[in-house]
């Protein structure tokens, strides 16, 4: 991490814990629950958004001297809206099966508020290169919550990690001997992803009492 | 007959907020009192009820393949839908700044409730995703998108309402520190959830042969999945109740 000040560093370390854009910054939450029934479109998902953040933020940037404030949020989305047909079509060509999965959740990344609040409040008034670091942690702190709560319902709701199985079948199938799992259907439900970040937020609230809301 | 089974089928059904997620943002962060939800919530409807239909029109007669056949029999193999993100969003992004000016011209009152809302809005997933679900679910004709717009938008006031009320009464329930706030929100949320997913069997219970047909299409997999679940939504809709009351 030579690379890196320690200013910088501290832009990438903030947001995947204390400065979670999920957890703390309650933003993008709309696209982050829907598609985390399975582990792998979580990743596809957060890989997308590290992307679109990375070089939305580093344009947005560079053009921060030359955007008339009024029109300002057009500009934004229009940025937005042309790196996610990127990665739309990028994913259609080569991952179609998932980019079925996903269906217009690639599209709700341009309004994922995530990316809108990190342009007003970074990118707008820094530069491009630092922009662009706290871009990255943004999306990678936004990428850990996905991934946590992908990984806790594709593992209890079918049993499997990215398609391998992992927890066994049924008992009813593998005789006494075997380990036996039956499937939680109700965690690939809409529901349990919101309780999934509830109880992530209450782990994390209680490691450190700094964070805790008062009413 | 088609439009009362869509309209209760967006506002309970397919919930923007519960079914989908869309929202979100605006859901949890506008949400700590009623007059504020009330106001955002009628905001969208208002913006819905307006750019969905307008999508829809260019959906129909710019996006789609074929959609520009009326220009000429040249244009007919055009396809344009890869620039639908781009086309909706600047769709909705102007119109908002539009019936901006216009309600503030017009109806101050208004304004003076929605005004401030109204921004936030061209970033508010929940409009956006109506449009894109309009699209991919193929939404047939004009009225229907019109019809569309205007109860999703219904059905994400019902949702903010519903929890702006809750958060108001909750502020005074002994809840443990570190789930204050966002955590016990996120919950509430998600119980609510599995009440609204009894819904589910309204549009599609009684009616033997929809049934059937509806199951045959659904892969064994997924099958089995809906079955445990409403079982368990029903049970935990009545507790919820029990807690609630």
């Amino acid at each position: 991490m030579g690379l890196l000040s320690k200013k910088d560093l501290k832009l990438i370390t903030d947001p995947l814990a204390d400065n979670n854009p999920i957890t703390i910054q309650v933003l993008g939450i709309c696209s982050a629950l829907a598609i985390t029934a399975e582990l792998k479109a979580s990743i596809v998902m957060s890989i997308a958004v590290l992307f679109v953040m990375g070089l939305g933020n580093l344009t947005i940037s560079l053009m921060r001297n030359i955007i008339p404030p009024k029109i300002r949020i057009i500009v934004q989305l229009i940025v937005v809206a042309t790196l996610v047909i990127i990665v739309d079509l990028v994913l259609k060509a080569f991952a179609y099966e998932l980019s079925k999965t996903l269906s217009v959740f690639v599209g709700l990344i341009i309004t994922n508020c995530i990316i809108m609040g990190r342009f007003e409040a970074f990118a707008l008034a820094n530069g491009p290169i630092r922009s662009f670091i706290d871009g990255v942690g943004n999306a990678l702190g936004y990428a850990v919550i996905l991934i946590i709560v992908g990984f806790f319902r594709e593992l209890l709701g079918s049993g499997t990690l990215l398609g391998f199985k992992v927890l066994g079948d049924p008992i009813e199938k593998t005789g006494v001997y075997a380990f036996g799992y039956e499937n939680n259907g109700f965690m690939l439900l809409a529901p349990m992803a919101l309780i999934t970040v509830g109880i992530i937020i209450w782990v994390q609230r209680s490691r450190n009492t700094s964070l805790i809301e008062d009413n | 007959m088609e439009h009362l089974e869509l309209f209760f089928k967006s506002i309970f059904v397919d919930n923007m907020v519960f079914a989908t997620f869309l929202g979100m943002c605006s859901y949890l962060a506008v949400s700590k009192k009623v007059s504020t939800a009330v106001g955002l919530g009628a905001a969208v409807i208002f913006v819905m009820a307006i750019t969905v239909p307008l999508n829809w029109l260019l959906d129909q007669y710019i996006l789609q393949e074929g959609a520009l056949k009326w220009l000429g029999e040249e244009y007919a193999t055009y396809d344009l839908s890869f620039l639908s993100f781009i086309m909706f969003i600047a769709t909705i992004a102007t119109m908002v700044q539009l019936v901006e000016i216009i309600v503030e011209k017009f109806a101050p009152a208004l304004y003076n409730s929605l005004g401030i809302f109204l921004p936030l809005i061209a970033v508010n997933c929940a409009i956006l995703g109506g449009s894109l679900f309009m699209q991919s679910r193929e939404i047939a004709s004009l009225d229907l998108a019109f019809n569309y717009g205007v109860s999703s938008g219904i059905g994400f006031f019902l949702a903010i309402l519903t929890i702006a009320a809750i958060r108001e009464k909750i502020r005074y329930s002994n809840i443990p520190a570190p789930l204050r706030g966002l955590g016990i929100t996120f919950i509430i949320t998600g119980l609510m959830a599995i009440g609204f997913m009894s819904f589910g069997g309204m549009l599609t219970g009684g009616d033997e042969e929809e049934t059937t047909e509806k199951t045959a299409i659904v892969t064994p997999s997924e099958n089995n999945t809906i079955e445990i679940s409403k079982e368990e939504a029903i049970e935990l809709a009545n507790n919820e109740k029990e807690i609630i009351e």
